[in-house]
């Protein structure tokens, strides 16, 4: 599997995803955002970090950038796409997914490790979890507070595009299990093609016993098949 | 040709920082105070004469990049 990890002013955790995916062999290549073109990826990652030092929204500056209309051919012809925490705000901008990330509801930038639960293991970037598996997951960010329509809540719900929800550690999704105000309390969603993923947890952060824990392993050994 | 554009968050989505302004305001005694919600100020040039051109112009910078049509409304004013 070939991966390409997008790099851009402010990305902070395109060297650690870049780790990951080596680690879980895939043979990876850093594509900076300026490039017009991309090398043939099976899956692309838009990382984590503050991309433009999140001037005017979280994303935006990052999602008109020149590479993005490659992403954007790429994701529309089947290419597997992930964004992690900043990314998923960039993907959010580009419009790949919809929907978009608010300020956190305590207006606090949070950094811990939180619980999440798998909702569809049927795709290609969670088949290796169980359905319901609880995951200890870190989170880091200021804007992480998913927001969409009722009609596009509808259809996450229908189609099953709801890929992980916050919860506690015993799995009970609930407000208090909620660290950020997402609308009910959603961590990470599909496309309708479910090709592309968005998530504000870090599971590159998740591959390493002696860091942290091995939960966000499966995520990556998932898109090997 | 100048314009204002002013961005302000829909009035159903959560505005937790205009939220704090307000309680902040009401907590020095503004009692008067009803309601506050906080936005974003662009003033923008544009080389073109004709105001109705400038005007689609401001408001393709709107659309494609100022607001993210989601969650935030938009206003354009000439100065």
């Amino acid at each position: 599997m070939k991966s390409s990890v997008i790099v851009f002013p402010g990305s902070n955790c395109d060297r650690d995803v870049a780790v990951a995916l080596e680690k879980m062999q895939f043979k990876n290549q850093m594509v900076w955002h300026k490039e017009t073109k991309l090398p043939q990826s099976d899956l692309i990652v838009v990382p984590g970090g503050f991309s433009y030092g999140d001037y005017l929204r979280s994303g935006a500056i990052a999602g008109k950038s020149l590479i993005i209309d490659e992403v954007i051919k790429a994701a529309n012809s089947g290419c597997l796409i992930l964004g992690i925490c900043n990314g998923f705000q960039i993907l959010t901008e580009t419009g790949l997914l919809k929907g978009t990330l608010l300020r956190n509801k305590n207006l606090r930038f949070i950094n811990k490790d939180i619980h999440i639960k798998v909702l569809n293991n049927d795709t290609k970037f969670t088949n290796k979890y169980n359905n319901e598996q609880i995951l200890k997951i870190n989170i880091a960010h200021n804007e992480g507070n998913y927001f969409t329509n009722s009609n596009h809540l509808e259809e996450l719900k229908k189609e099953k595009l709801i890929a992980f929800k916050y919860c506690n550690e015993t799995g009970d999704i609930n407000d208090d299990s909620n660290p950020n105000g997402s609308l009910e309390n959603i961590a990470g969603i599909f496309n309708s093609n479910k090709n592309i993923l968005g998530m504000m947890p870090h599971p590159e952060r998740m591959v390493d016993e002696v860091l942290s824990n091995k939960d966000g392993v499966n995520l990556f050994s998932s898109l090997l098949k | 040709m100048k314009f204002s554009v002013t961005v302000t968050l829909k009035k159903d989505v959560l505005d937790p920082q205009g939220t704090v302004v307000q309680n902040t305001l009401v907590d020095m005694g503004m009692n008067n105070l009803k309601s506050i919600r906080q936005g974003k100020h662009f003033e923008i040039e544009v080389n073109e004469n004709n105001q109705a051109n400038a005007v689609k112009k401001v408001d393709e910078m709107c659309k494609k990049l100022l607001v993210n049509s989601i969650i935030e409304d938009y206003k354009i004013n000439k100065i």
